[in-house]
Order: structure tokens, then sequence, then C-alpha cells
């Protein structure tokens, strides 16, 4: 048989300090312990329209894997073990990675969250790794003492408390799935496998979800701007919701400067200046009017590129809590302040015009 | 005066250290290496105070106060009167 029932399997273990540990948290259920699933290493049509709405922030808590015990290839009492989080584009990553290699993996439960995020929450940690071993009688189906566990899940796990809570020696892999065939010829990671980036690629399969967050401010701001200034104000802040959202998260690295809010600024005015051009060449406008609609684009723009550019902070790979504190407090007030003004100037000039037109 | 990341709250006491170079592994972004004696400082402002380090440094001897660089998250504690250093937050990123 193929699947074994480890259900019955519950004996008290060896190891004290689990034990304790079980009915300090409260975990010990009598629940049924898991069956082993099988999983393969294909990636179906049906996961990458899973993986696409997943990017997208479609049924956001949605994309989860039952936890448990999955067998990929034929393993035995001697095959690795691999924990993943139960989001399906963490799991798919590891199993797809794992072509043609005999294994168990090991999936707890990060409530549908990604690894590092789950680490950093916690979820993704000592406690319920722990568990899951326990709980899915492991130590039943495997002969050796050792899980690898993804680098990214180090923040939330203490590698030597599992050691002491559980019997279990955890090794960290590489930091992407997709080197651990390298990883596992000799169970050490060089350098770059440890370090993570944040390419390009990376940054560019973020911006979908960045456009969904703002799809609905925008389409009120540009309605107001519409009612306001006319068809070339509102078009305005729909090109800087689309900077904001898509422009700054890929070019970010090439603005030469460290902190987000000044990349932002900078990226803002750059975006600004054909449009200022456009107003400044115009003629309908008096020159009074013009410069004040030319200061009201740029402080506008600025501010508001610069705040979603800060906002991004959270989903790149290498910004510190002290640092982005560091930059709330010195460039928000600037930000607002720029903001407030453009929008007096704006209205302004509206209440002007309107009085033009009467 | 304009980078915002040259500190954090990473600190190390090499003298503690038993050149287990658990830190070295779980490290991202390459803050220590493997020394003589014990483990080097290699990058200190590179930290993004993630903990992942002091957690699994068996003698305690680095420390840092982890917590996620989200201004998005923080600024909205802020807003709601509650302490910004408690705001979490996930964007959908999937390094892993």
């Amino acid at each position: 048989m193929d699947n074994k029932d480890t259900g019955s399997c519950c004996q008290p273990d060896s190891k004290a300090d689990t034990d304790q540990f079980i009915r300090m948290i409260d975990l010990n259920r009598n629940s049924h312990a898991p069956v082993i699933r099988e999983t393969t290493s294909t990636i179906s049509f049906r996961d990458r329209s899973d993986h696409f709405l997943a990017r997208l922030g479609v049924n956001r808590m949605g994309h989860i894997v039952e936890p448990g015990i999955y067998r990929l290839g034929n393993p035995d009492a001697d095959s690795p073990v691999f924990v993943s989080a139960n989001y399906t584009l963490s799991f798919d990553a590891l199993r797809s990675s794992l072509a043609g290699i005999d294994c168990y993996i090991l999936v707890i439960d990060t409530k549908g969250i990604n690894v590092w995020c789950a680490a950093g929450k916690g979820t993704f940690g000592t406690a319920e790794i722990v568990y899951r071993i326990r709980w899915s009688g492991l130590s039943d189906i495997i002969k050796h003492r050792n899980i690898i566990l993804p680098q990214l899940s180090a923040p939330g796990v203490s590698a030597h408390e599992v050691r002491r809570l559980s019997g279990f020696n955890v090794e960290y892999g590489p930091v992407r799935a997709r080197d651990l065939p390298e990883y596992l010829k000799t169970h050490t990671a060089t350098p770059e496998m440890r370090r993570v980036r944040f390419t390009f690629r990376e940054r560019l399969v973020l911006t979908p979800i960045e456009l969904t967050h703002i799809v609905l401010p925008t389409l009120i701001a540009a309605l107001i701007l519409y009612l306001l200034a006319g068809p070339f104000a509102a078009f305005i802040a729909i090109l800087i919701a689309f900077t904001g959202a898509v422009l700054f998260p890929v070019l970010y690295p090439f603005i030469p400067t460290q902190d987000f809010s000044t990349k932002g600024l900078i990226l803002g005015a750059i975006v600004t200046i054909p449009f200022a051009a456009t107003i400044a060449a115009g003629s309908e406008l008096l020159l009074w009017e013009r410069i004040v609609a030319v200061l009201t684009t740029f402080l506008l723009t600025a501010s508001v590129t610069a705040y979603l550019a800060l906002n991004f902070t959270g989903c790149t790979t290498h910004t510190s809590r002290t640092g982005v504190k560091k930059e709330i407090f010195r460039y928000v007030p600037l930000m607002a302040l720029m903001a407030v003004t453009g929008m007096l100037l704006l209205i302004i000039l509206g209440i002007t015009r309107l009085m033009e037109v009467i | 005066m304009f980078d915002s990341y040259n500190e954090n709250t990473l600190q190390y006491y090499p003298e503690k250290c038993i050149n287990c170079l658990m830190c070295t592994q779980v490290c991202p972004h390459g803050v220590f290496t493997g020394g003589g004696e014990h483990v080097e400082l290699k990058r200190p402002s590179s930290c993004m105070e993630c903990g992942a380090c002091a957690m699994n440094c068996p003698v305690q001897a680095i420390e840092v106060q982890s917590g996620v660089g989200c201004a998005w998250a923080m600024i909205r504690a802020a807003l709601r009167g509650k302490d910004m250093d408690s705001a979490d937050c996930c964007c959908n990123g999937d390094s892993c």
C-alpha cells in the first residue's frame, strides 16, 4: 500500500520535551494523523491559472495546499524531507524543482501565506514545525532525523529549538527552490544561493497586485480632477497611478538615491515634465495661471508618486524597519505639505476658471 | 542625510560567538561571513532586520529588533493610534 495511515500510532514519544511542548501549546487533540498524499513535479494548466490568479490577488487567501505529508516519486525511509508553506506558489515552486528526486514534502499550515512572510509573522515557525512533525508521524515514516527548510523560513524558526523539542535536525536549504538539485549534491549552498535578490522579473510580477490596490482611489481621483480641471488632469491622475504601481517598482534601483521617498519624488517629477511643458505652451490660460498649473501638477504628482514609492517598501526584499520608520518621519510631512499646497492651488485655479466662464 | 538605511538595530557580540556559522547560512543579505575565531560582521548596513540570525544563534551572540519594513502597515497602524512597531504586513512576494 502506498498510503500509510499513521493515525493510530500515538505511542508516547521518547522525547519528554516534545510531550511537554505539545501539552503547553494545547495541540494534543487526538486528531487523525494524515494519510500520505501523492504529488508530482508537474505544473498543470490548472496550477498555472491558479498562480496567475494569485498574482492578481484574486481570492487572496484561497491559494492553499492541504497540510500534511506528500510523497514525490518513490521515497523510502532514507529519503530527504522538505518542509513547505501551504501557499500554492510556494508548494508548486518546491515540487516542480524536485523533478526526479524521490522525497517527502511536509506541508505545514501557514494560512496560505508564502514562506518568508509567514516566517516574519511566526506562522512558519518553530511551534508549527514541531507540531506538524509530531502530528504527521514523520518519525515513523523515515529513519533519519533531518528536515530541509527553505532558508527564508529562518526568521520564524529556531533550528536549535526545533532540535531540542522534536529531535529533528534542521537544515536550511537555499533561498530559491530551483537551486535545490544543485544544493542536494553536497548539502551546502553557495553564497549566491544564500542571497536574496530582487530582480527585474521579480519586481515586474508584483506590479499587477500593486495596480489592483490603487484602482479605486485612482478612479475617484480622476473623476474629481475631471470635474475640477478637465480630461487632461484626469489623465495625469491615471498616469501617476501607473507610475507609482508599475514604473516605480520596475525602475527604482536605477534612481540614484537611497531613500524610496526621494526616488519617488524624482520619478514623479520626471514623469510630469511633458505635461508641464504642454501646460506651459498652452495659450488658452493666462501666464500666471499657467505658472500655477505647472506648479500644481508638479506638487501633486511628485508627492503622490513619492507616497506610493514609500509604500512599496513592504514589498521589497531589503528594507529594514528602522530605515522605513526614519523615512516616514522624514518625508511624510513634506509629502503632505506638497499635496495640500497642490490641492489649494488646484482649487484656486478651478474657481478662477469658473469665474471666467461666468 | 539622504540615506535612511545606513543604521539599524543589529547588535553583534563576537566574544560570545561559537563559530557555528548558522548566521552566515540564514542571512539573506550576506551580513555575516565566516572569519577565523568567530564570525565577522561584514555588511551591517545591508541588514533588513528580518531576525533570522538572532533566532538561529544558539548562544545569543546576535540581537536585532526584528520587524517588517513596510511603510504601508506602519502608517496604517499610526493612523489607527496603534504602535507602529506592532504592524506587520504581507504583500504577495514569493521569493520562495
